[in-house]
This record gives C-alpha cells, structure tokens and sequence, in this order.
C-alpha cells in the first residue's frame, strides 16, 4: 500500500511526511508536482509548506499543477486524500473541500501545540480514534481560519481553545464522504515523544489503514 | 554632501586616498564601472578595512576546523563524515529603513552563505535589538523585524530556533538584527567559492538583475544615519523566499550530481564580488558578458548591473560540458539562469557591456588589495569615572525586584516573537526557543548540536573586554548545560563609529576578550561579520559583540535537560562559584535604578573550563540545568518554576546575591540523595515545590502572578491600543 | 464622500508576487500576458463637505500610515 506525497515548488514539509509515515510502517513516495500518472499509489498527501510562496492567494497556483487531475480522480473514487496544512489550502482552493483558508484572526503566524477533540471518526484521519479523544499536536500557519459560507463541511477534528477564528473551531474538515481530508496543524509533528507529543500517530495511522482495500 | 558635481568616486562613498590607490593599482584612470566594483568592494561592509588588522587575532584553529575564516562560511567536523556549516551575518541599517525587509533579506543572505558551501541550512538564529517598547517607533521597528524574519523563514522553509532580545535607549536609532545558520553536510559535499581552471564557465542563477540596493553596500551599511538618510531610501532591497527556496533546492541537486566546481552567492557587492573573489581564490582571470545577465530592468547601465544587489541569486563556476545539464536542473526548478561568464588564464577581470569592454581590472586586487587601515585608538576616559562609582545595591523587597524583571521585556517570555517562527520543521528540534540553548539532533547519528547566541551591549559598554569575555563563556555554558561540548565560535561585532578613536578602542578590546577567552577553551573562531557606523546623529551604540556558539553532543542525552522536567521535592543546587554581590552592568541596575555603572566582575578562564566540563556532564543525568545570566539566580529559578508549573523556596534572603549576574554559575535541579556532585562544587540553595515562589524571607508570590508577569511581558507592550 | 486610494510598489522595487503570477499565467497558457504587478486598492468612506480638502487630508494619511514610502507610492481619488 503506497501513498504518494506530492512536491510543488515551495512545499517543506514533505520529507517530514514521509519520515512520519516511514516510522509508522506506511510505504511513501514523493512525487513532483508535474506527475500526471498516480495509478500506481493508494493513497495521496498534499503535505505542508509555502507552495508558490502562497502569492496571489494561499494554493491558488498549485491547484492547477499537473498531478491535481490525478488527485481529483482519486478523490472521486473514493481514495484517500489528507491535505496538510498548505494541502489543506491547495483542496479548498481546488474544489475537493469546501470552504477556503484565510488569516488568523489575530493576523500573526502561529507555530506552538495545541489541543483538538475528534468529533468525527468517519473519515480518513479520525478512523482510528474516537469521538471526544484529544489530541495535542502542533499547529504551523498564517492562513488557518477556516471559512465556509455554505456550511457543508464534515468537522472531524475542533480546536479545544480556538487560536486563529475558525468557523466551527474547525482545525480538520472532510469531504461528505469523508475520503478527502484536509487538517491544518501536523500530525506528522506529533510522532515523537521526544519531540513534544505522540498524539499525532492515531491520525496517521488512520490515514494508512485507509489505503488497504475497504 | 552628495552633489552631482562630485568627482564620481566621493559619490560612491570613496576616499581621495582610496581612489589614489586604485590608480595606482591600475596605473591610469579607472573607468566608471572598474569604480563601481571598487566602492562596492572595498567598502566596510564588504572589505573589512577598519576591522581585518584586529580580527587577525582571533584563533582560527583546531583539529576540526575544516573551513576557517576567508570562504563563506566556516565548516567544523563532527565526526564520522558529517560536516557542519555556519555563518552570522548583520543587517541593521537596513533594517532601520525598512524592517520587515531589512530583516527578511537578512535572512535570505545568510542561507546563501550556508548553503553555497554545500550544505543543506538547518536552522536559523536570530540576535535583534531595539530601543525601549514604550516609544511607538521602536514597537514598530521590533514588530517589522520579527515579522520579516518569520515570513521569510517560514517561507524558505528553514526552522528559526532560538535568538536573543536586547532592549536599550542607544539601539533606538540604530536597531541590530543580526541572524546566524548552520547547515548539515557531508564531507564529500563541501563546494568552495572557487572558480575553477580556465575553460570553466560562470552561470548566473536565480531572480533576474534590477537596481535593488544599487550602493547598498557602500552606502547603507558603510555610513551613519543623519539627516541626509532620507536620500539613501530607495536602496533597500526586497527578499522572494519562494525563489530561495527553489534555489537551495536546485543548488543541493547540483551538488549531489557532482556538476559543479565551485559556488560563489551574490551578497553585498552582487556580481563584482560573485565574479572576482571566486577568481581571485583560485589564481585566475574570468570574462563576463553583462548582456548576458538576466534582467528585470531594462536599460540598465554597467557600474548598476556591477552594483545590484538584487537578492536570491547565485554564481555556480561549471565544467562546460556539464553546462547543459545545470542548466537543465534549473529549469526544472523553475529558476531563470544565464551563462554570464568564462574563466580565463591570466589574472584579468574583463566585464563587456553593449558590445565594449568596461572593465579590465586584476581580479584579486578587488577582495586583496582593499585598504587596510588602522585606525586610531583611545581608551574614553568615562570608563574610569564608571568604575569608580559602583552600582548601588538594590534596597528593595525582592518581589518588587523579581517581578519588574520578570515584566521586562528583556527578560519575560519571547513566546510573542518564537510563536511566529516555525521552530518545529524537519522533526529535529529537540530543544527549542525558550531554553538555553537549542539542541537540535543529527538523524541517522546519536548525534545532536546544540547553539546558543549571546550579547549584551550594556555589559560591554562598562568593559568591552570582560563583557566580550564574559558572553564568550557565557554561550560555551549555555551550550554546555544543553548537552553539548562547545567546539566553534562565529562572532558579530557591531560597533558605532569607528573613525571615532574610543570606538576602535572598544572594539579592539572586545576582539582581545574574546580571544582570549576562545584560547582558555580552546575554541576557534571560524567566521565573523563586522558591522561599524552604528550611530545616529553622533551618538554610537554600546559596544555589542555577539557570539554564536556551537557545539556537539555525542551521543545526545536522551531525555536532554529540560526546565519543565523540575518536579515537587527536587533539590535547587547552584553551581560554581559562590558569586558577589556587584550588580554592574546587570538587568536588576537598570530595571530598578535606571543606571548603567560600576565595573563588572571580571571572568575567571579556569573557573569557566571547570563549570562548563560539569555542566556538559551533570546534561546525562540530571533533569534540569539552567544557566544564571539576566537577573541572576532568582529570575533562572522563576523560569524553572514557570516552565514546570511548581512553585519553589530560595533559602538565600540577600537581595543583590538573588539578582548578581557573576559567571560561571548554572542551576541544578535534580531529586534528593543524587551523590554524584565532587564536593565545594556549588551549593544548596532551595527546593521546588508548593504553589508559590519564596525568596528568602520576602512572601511567597503566587506562581501564577509569576507566570502571568513572565508571560505577558510583551504582549502587554505590543497590543494595539483599545 | 467615496475615496478610492490605490498603493503601487515603487517601479524600482520589485514584485515576487507579479512575477510569480506571470509565470503561473504563462504555465496556463496565458503567454500574451507581459508583466504583472500586484498592488493594493483601499476604499474609504469620508465625512467632509469640500472634495479638495478631503482630498488632502486623505493624502495625508497615506503619507502617514497607509503607504510605505520606501516601498510605495500613492494616488488619491475622490468622488
């Protein structure tokens, strides 16, 4: 079971996806944003960073890369699609998830933990967790307020104390069949002990199960 | 008075005598772009001609230097194949002109520094100072840096990780931001700033050419400010963090393949220092082809293309036949590049320009033979009158006293600047922003580096030597306590005005303090930056060197020291010497009296080795050590409560022995009946426990005023008002 | 009164965002697009009975606050 971890121009936050990924026994790939061919992968994650140095509008350039084709047939099938952060930002941007990301409330970047409840266990990231579990794992962006003027959004995972203005305290939103996810702090951040929490492995490793064939 | 009717080397920014020399060297009259590349290069920033006779006397070497001062960065060995690469470098004029981005190109130039030698950059560190908070100029100039240094890093994708803060009337008009990098290399990727053999070929990468910064090194960082500033305006330069990252992206896919044979970055000086320093290193000639250089601007002139300092560009020197091939990979990358050049044999320089040659200079005597001078030096006679008059002893509760430092902008939490910096990026940073020093580990290895950077302008300012010796040993401790065996020095030297004699004197005795304490630790010093003309209408910042401090730990301790890992019934020891109660020069003086005098207690060389070969070992057992430095041994304690959530009792009721900054001391906080301490090595002091924080006889102060006074520190200056 | 204040970079500073939207653009197609800069509009609804001191005072906060005169330049238009 593989998953690709796309690469456009300005992600950074690829090699920890898969370094995460790795730890957990998942099989990742990177795989450059000009790739029009992911048959061969069961998974896809649009991983963190500053594609396109977010000019014009956060994921607004990247939505238009080559490899989204592939990501909108798989998100049509059914397949697994974790947006992270910035992938967050690509899939509001390009359609899969409703809504769209602007700035923290507060108008400042924002890189400390915080803690989030799971409210939803019926998608990709929340499967292997339960509702009202908490989870502390770090949150890394500008554009973390989450907008949905058509209030279609699954929330799997809220923010205990709401940091940036998020409608819904929403800091992860699914796809109505919750095969599409797009959360904004890392999960791939909460790995390690060592590092600070481990809370982040029962997302991820809800993520991998969702790769094997249902 | 910068007139048109100028000769045109004075409107450069250079001296009649330097033009003198300039004839001299070319035996007839330079032509205006050979001028051009003159006033860049041999200006102070780029050349170093007030400060290079004196930084001769730093020791430069060890066994594991690799790459000492003179390239780009300097390179130190870790062991088993890995290389680590690290360079400070200062922005601060302009960062006064335009702070968000005077200090996000800050940042740009010293990744390029990084990772032209090869080296994936890692991390970043950032050293600001600015004037007091309460004037609205300074929250804005604070609010612009820190915001410039995350929205570039974080965009670059480089973790910030740790930097200090320093707040004092005389950084008002001349704000510091001095940021540091270390990158991660192995030994078959060191690339040096060479150009090669003849035949080799120059390709210029990255954002095309315009008129940023024209002059900027000659005029911005190479003059005060006054009145007349306001001219110098439009010279700043503006930093594309996406364009660095694809850059160090291409740049390390390049190394990899093994298609290049030396790197050079386009900094201060842009392509006349990119074309003539790698030339000049490897002994040989280069002709370039201005035309070929890709431009945003048209119609620009040569001495302009020789002088831009546009940002986010490289020089790679590359075998011909593998031309095509780089060129490939920068495509790919989506970064505009251009064959601007070939290496001759020979020594000459030649630029073209619209068909004609208009430049023909010896490529080495533009970084070689820059002007040397010695300047003048005179001890200020105030120095005497300071020391004369000790500091007063505090007189006050020392809750009053604890809890004004701890509302100290200085002093209280930097969560308001390390919460915009992503400092988590890569999985690696195992201690962060916040501690002593920030640990950062070396995947694949039990290795881990720990860096600590340190300053203190108004220490230097009371003794430029003790001071420079004291944050020298200083860094080394802080590093220490984190793990890790200090093994290399960069230094930024930031200084007033060094035409004025008792400026060259406080920074040739900064310089000799820390020599001297590198020489008792046998640390070398592997790179440096120098910044002079810190002065506003006449009046020149403190002495401030700052020190970036590396050092390794191997293996790393597994779980490292941490503050938070204090727990109720742990013991307080203080270990070192038992201090005195001089509060010269400390944060207590100032918060309290608002003054700045007395002589500060002078560093002890054999006392540091000894406290510092402790710390690096009690960091393998003992859960957590903190370093005494701003507001001695009652404001480290206060952090270990705060970071902990458990409150504390300090037996020691003298009040100037709480808040004494003397060295060499560091806080052991460890379970009753640990036996491993040699004797007469420190002294109990206290234990952790209890929901408030007692000093002494004074009453106990609700851990939660403490930590709220601690967190809310900035916060409380930087809120927009209601 | 409606001001509408546009903010342009100064031609001689550069754009990372206009040129990063050209290339995008070109990527999709849009090759007959030559240059692009990214600038700021701000609309702003101001008491006042006389156009031209309006006008001025208006001027006066984007010398102020608005614009970033090292990097900026403004224009101001009533009505």
């Amino acid at each position: 079971m593989r998953s690709a971890v796309v690469v456009f121009p300005g992600t950074n936050c690829e090699h920890d996806v898969v370094h995460a990924l790795s730890v957990l026994g998942g099989d990742a790939e990177l795989v450059w944003h000009r790739e029009t061919d992911l048959s061969e992968f069961d998974g896809v994650v649009l991983p963190g960073g500053f594609a396109h140095g977010d000019y014009l509008r956060t994921g607004a350039i990247a939505r238009f890369s080559p490899v989204m084709a592939e990501i909108e047939r798989m998100a049509g099938e059914g397949r697994p699609v974790l947006g992270i952060c910035n992938g967050f930002q690509v899939l509001c941007e390009a359609g899969l998830l409703p809504g769209a990301l602007i700035a923290n409330r507060d108008l400042a970047f924002i890189c400390r933990f915080v803690d989030l409840e799971v409210t939803d266990t019926g998608t990709i990231l929340t499967r292997a967790a339960e509702v009202g579990q908490r989870i502390r794992i770090p949150l890394n962006s500008y554009e973390g307020n989450w907008v949905d003027p058509s209030d279609s959004g699954r929330i799997a995972l809220r923010y205990v104390d709401d940091p940036n203005g998020s409608q819904g305290s929403a800091a992860a939103v699914a796809n109505e069949a919750g095969n599409v996810v797009g959360v904004m702090p890392h999960p791939e951040r909460g790995v390690d002990e060592l590092l600070g929490s481990g809370d982040g492995r029962v997302l991820l490793e809800g993520f991998l199960h969702s790769l094997l064939p249902a | 008075m910068t007139t048109a009717t100028q000769p045109l080397h004075r409107r450069l920014g250079m001296t009649d005598e330097e033009y003198g020399s300039v004839l001299g060297l070319l035996e007839r009259e330079p032509r205006p772009a050979e001028l051009a590349m003159y006033s860049v290069m041999w200006s102070e920033h780029c050349s170093y001609k007030s400060s290079r006779a004196h930084l001769r006397r730093f020791p430069t070497e060890a066994p594991w230097v690799v790459v000492g001062p003179g390239e780009n960065a300097g390179v130190v060995d870790l062991g088993d194949g890995w290389l680590a690469a690290l360079r400070i470098e200062s922005h601060n004029h302009p960062s006064f002109v335009e702070p968000y981005q005077g200090a996000a190109t800050g940042v740009g130039g010293i990744l390029r520094d990084v990772f032209t030698m090869g080296a994936r950059p890692i991390a970043l560190w950032d050293q600001i100072r600015f004037g007091p908070l309460d004037e609205s100029k300074n929250r804005y100039l604070f609010n612009g840096v820190v915001s410039g240094i995350a929205g570039y890093g974080n965009a670059v994708g480089v973790p910030t990780v740790g930097g200090e803060i320093e707040f004092d009337p005389c950084y008002s008009g001349n704000p510091l931001v001095n940021v540091m990098c270390l990158g991660i290399l192995r030994r078959e990727q060191l690339v040096l700033g060479t150009a090669g053999t003849p035949g080799t070929v120059a390709i210029l990468l990255g954002r095309a050419t315009g008129r940023d910064g024209i002059g900027g090194a000659s005029v911005l960082a190479s003059a005060s400010f006054d009145e007349e500033s306001q001219e110098k305006r439009p010279s700043v330069q503006v930093g594309d963090p996406f364009e660095e990252k694809k850059l160090i992206e291409a740049c390390l896919e390049l190394y990899d393949r093994g298609l290049v044979v030396g790197v050079q970055d386009l900094g201060a000086a842009g392509l006349s220092c990119a074309t003539s320093e790698p030339a000049g290193r490897a002994g040989v000639g280069i002709d370039v082809d201005l035309d070929a250089v890709h431009v945003r601007e048209s119609g620009m002139t040569a001495p302009e293309l020789l002088m831009s300092e546009s940002q986010e560009r490289m020089m790679a020197f590359v075998s011909p036949e593998l031309v095509a091939e780089v060129l490939a990979i920068a495509s790919k990358w989506e970064i505009d590049s251009a064959v601007v050049g070939v290496v001759q044999a020979g020594e000459t320089l030649t630029v073209r320009h619209a068909g004609r040659v208009v430049a023909e200079v010896p490529a080495a005597s533009l970084a070689d033979d820059a002007p040397l001078y010695d300047r003048p030096m005179r001890r200020p006679g105030w120095i005497d009158e300071l020391w004369a008059n000790p500091a007063a002893g505090l007189e006050a509760d020392p809750v009053e006293v604890l809890l004004g430092l701890l509302d100290d902008p200085a002093l209280g939490s930097t969560a308001w600047v390390h919460e915009q910096y992503d400092h988590m990026l890569f999985l690696n940073t195992v201690v962060g922003p916040g501690g002593d020093g920030s640990l950062i580990r070396v995947r694949g290895t039990d290795k881990a580096l720990a860096v600590s950077t340190d300053g203190n302008g108004r220490l230097c300012h009371l003794d430029p030597r003790a001071g420079a010796a004291r944050i020298v040993y200083e860094a080394a401790l802080n590093v220490a306590v984190t793990g890790a065996r200090p093994m290399a020095v960069v230094d930024n030297l930031n200084f007033g005005n060094p035409e004025k004699p008792e400026v060259m004197w406080q920074f040739r005795e900064s310089v000799e303090g820390i020599s001297e304490a590198c020489e008792a630790l046998g640390i070398p010093v592997v790179g440096g930056n120098v910044s002079f003309y810190n002065e506003t209408d006449g009046v020149d910042i403190h002495p401030t060197p700052v020190v970036g401090m590396l050092g390794l730990a191997d293996p790393m301790p597994n779980p490292p020291p941490q503050l938070s890992r204090a727990v109720e019934g742990m013991e307080i020891w203080e270990i070192g010497p038992a201090p005195s109660a001089n509060l010269a020069g400390s944060a207590a003086q100032r918060v309290m009296h608002g003054t700045l005098t007395g002589r500060p207690t002078t560093p002890d060389p054999e006392t540091a080795k000894r406290v510092i070969a402790t710390a690096a070992e009690l960091a393998h057992s003992v859960p957590v050590l903190h370093d005494i430095s701003d507001g001695g041994l009652a404001v480290a304690v206060a952090e270990i409560c705060i970071a902990a959530g458990v409150g504390a009792t300090i037996v020691d009721s003298d009040t100037d022995l709480l808040f004494t900054e003397d060295p060499h001391r560091f806080v052991a906080v460890f379970e009753p009946g640990y036996v491993d301490l040699p004797d007469g090595i420190g002294r109990r002091v206290g234990t952790m426990g209890g929901e408030t924080l007692i000093l002494g006889q004074s009453e106990p102060i609700p851990l939660d005023l403490v930590a709220g006074t601690y967190r809310n520190a900035i916060p409380r200056r930087m809120a927009p008002s209601p | 009164m409606k001001v509408t204040v546009e903010i342009t970079r100064r031609p001689e500073i550069a754009d990372p965002q206009g040129t990063t939207i050209q290339r995008a653009l070109h990527d999709l197609g849009h090759n007959e697009v030559m240059s692009v800069r990214v600038d700021r509009v701000i609309h702003l609804e101001v008491d006042g009975e006389e156009p031209g001191e309006v006008q001025n005072r208006v001027e006066e906060m984007c010398r102020q606050v608005l614009a970033n005169p090292v990097l900026e330049d403004f224009t101001v238009e009533v009505g």
